[in-house]
């Protein structure tokens, strides 16, 4: 069982040590990671995911419970608590889509019966959050960007099922990324969120602050901010509406915009 | 002295993956020889010797294969670097045959692969996978932890008995259990053999003849020294 995940911080690009000596996320903790591009955001989430241990240009170092992970986590994936899902938006693999959900379960997932039902839970999850539904016998290199993010999302929650989930720019992906947080918080585990969205990061309870490869501030949520929290979804979901509108050729109307402009 | 042969196709990591290992066998005290085996061209050896001061050797396997060419230098190879007083002795090559193996007994058998290569490749290279000790899966950075892993459960379906090690070769991450592999080897014996069994062929390996050196070999042989040259009976 996994209840708190640790960073021993590290220092930044110039050799500036890190403005908190260390980080402790609980089960249940929704966490977001800002700054601007190259910052190290990417770089963070991937020490978690790498169980870094002062082997990595950050010096960082990663305990699951208090501890140094064990070893099997890297070397069997059917334990590694972790999921991924990175900024990638392409596969290189050039495997059909059945295929390649088959052979990722048939490693993450050790009990036959939940690992069949795991693929058709994959794919309705992935389809809800693509406008164009994933096919099983598509090859993975066909998949366009959105769907490539859509089902690496849906592979890492069902698939996976990992305690903690680190998810990079998820609102980059061009999929349904209300649909996708709804979806996502009907699970009890760890998320980290890289991001620049205001709505994800006032639903986090705090957010870890980045800076030429460093760790400059941890703001938590406060009274005010969550009190903006519904307004931010609101005026999200307008344009969300909006962006759907578009998209599928309709127009606009000044309706839309009631009660904001 | 112990032995270890890093194989595998062109531009997978293979000279990154052994950067790192050569820097920290050296910051533990260790003394490494290296020899590149390649067909034509290899600058490997003159970046090591400039980097690490260490002794390095070349060798162009030409008309032969690199994996023959292996087996015919190894011996004189293994002299020299025990003459140079070296601890581990670092071997890289193509392992261009795809049926021979490139390891022998008594060294421990790295192949070094590229997480961007595609699913197939590990259904593709033979005995160079399926006779190592362990897979290095280099490139993780550049795809998905899903297809990582995907990556990771296609070796294991052709080689369940080599061990998989991932890294990122560019930053060095992932290499220690790989230095804690050599660390483990027993050292290599004055006498070795080629791992695995050749294909039918003409040549002295590819009957079947695994004796490690050129002495134990006829026809067009190879010495560490020389060019190719023939050796009758
Ligand atoms: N992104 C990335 N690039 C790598 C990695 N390992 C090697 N490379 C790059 O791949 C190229 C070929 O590597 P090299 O070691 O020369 O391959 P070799 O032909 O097998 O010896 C070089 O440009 C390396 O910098 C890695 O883990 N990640
Ligand atoms: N603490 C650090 N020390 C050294 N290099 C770092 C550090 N943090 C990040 N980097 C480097 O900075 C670059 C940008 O980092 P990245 O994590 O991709 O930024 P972001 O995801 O915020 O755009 C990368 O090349 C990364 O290796
Ligand atoms: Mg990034
Ligand atoms: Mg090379
Ligand atoms: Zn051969």
């Amino acid at each position: 069982m996994i209840d708190t995940i640790t960073i021993l911080t590290g220092f930044g690009r110039s050799g500036e040590l890190e403005a908190v000596p260390r980080i402790d996320l609980k089960m249940g903790d929704v966490v977001s990671i800002v700054g601007p591009t190259g910052s190290g955001k990417t770089t963070f989430i991937n020490d978690i995911e790498l169980f870094a241990d002062a082997n990595t240009p950050t010096g960082r170092r990663i305990l699951i419970n208090g501890e140094r992970p064990p070893v099997e986590y890297r070397d069997d994936p059917a334990r590694n608590p972790i999921a991924l899902i990175t900024q990638h938006t392409t596969f290189l693999s050039d495997l059909p889509v059945n295929e390649f959900l088959h052979t990722h379960a048939r490693i993450r997932i050790t009990n036959l019966a939940e690992r069949e039902t795991a693929i058709e839970r994959t794919l309705s999850f992935a389809n809800q959050l693509t406008g164009e539904p994933i096919a099983l016998e598509s090859r993975m290199t066909e998949l366009s960007g959105g769907q490539t993010r859509a089902l690496l999302i849906a592979d890492a929650t069902i698939i996976c099922n990992t305690p903690i989930v680190l998810l990079d720019e998820v609102e980059n992906a061009g999929i349904h990324r209300t649909r996708a947080l709804e979806l996502l918080r009907q699970y009890r585990k760890i998320f980290i969120f890289v991001t620049h969205d205001p709505r994800i990061a006032l639903l986090s309870d705090y957010r870890i602050v980045m800076q030429r490869g460093r760790i400059t501030q941890v703001l938590h949520t406060d009274a005010e901010e969550r009190q903006l929290a519904s307004v931010v979804s609101r005026l999200d979901d307008i344009l969300s509406s909006l962006r759907d509108k578009i998209r599928l050729g309709e127009r606009l109307t000044s309706l839309e915009l009631e009660g904001v402009a | 002295m112990k032995l270890a042969i890093c194989a595998g196709p062109a531009t997978t990591g293979k000279t990154a993956v052994l950067r790192h290992i050569i820097r920290k066998l050296q910051d533990s005290g260790q003394r490494v020889a290296f020899l590149k085996i390649d067909v034509q061209y290899a600058e490997e050896d003159e970046q090591f010797a400039r980097e690490f001061g260490i002794p390095t050797r070349k060798v162009y396997s030409g008309e032969l294969c690199p994996d023959h060419c292996n087996v015919m230098v190894l011996g004189d190879a293994l002299q020299w670097a025990r003459k140079a007083e070296s601890d581990v002795l670092l071997v890289e090559t193509a392992g261009l045959c795809l049926r021979c193996s490139p390891y022998v007994d008594g060294g421990l058998g790295l192949i070094v692969l590229e997480a961007t290569s595609g699913m197939n490749l590990p259904l593709k290279v033979g005995p160079m996978l399926s006779l190592a000790d362990v897979a290095v899966v280099t490139k993780i950075d550049r795809v998905s932890q899903a297809e990582r892993e995907v990556f990771r459960a296609r070796i294991q379906d052709v080689a369940p008995g080599v061990r998989i090690r991932e890294v990122n070769a560019l930053y060095g991450i992932g290499i220690d259990p790989l230095v804690d592999h050599i660390r483990a080897q027993a050292d290599a014996e004055e006498s070795m053999l080629l791992r695995g069994n050749p294909p039918v062929g003409t040549c002295t390996i590819c009957v079947g003849k695994k004796e490690i050196g050129w002495q134990s070999h006829f026809g067009v042989v190879r010495a560490l020294d020389n060019q190719t040259f023939y050796r009758g009976e």
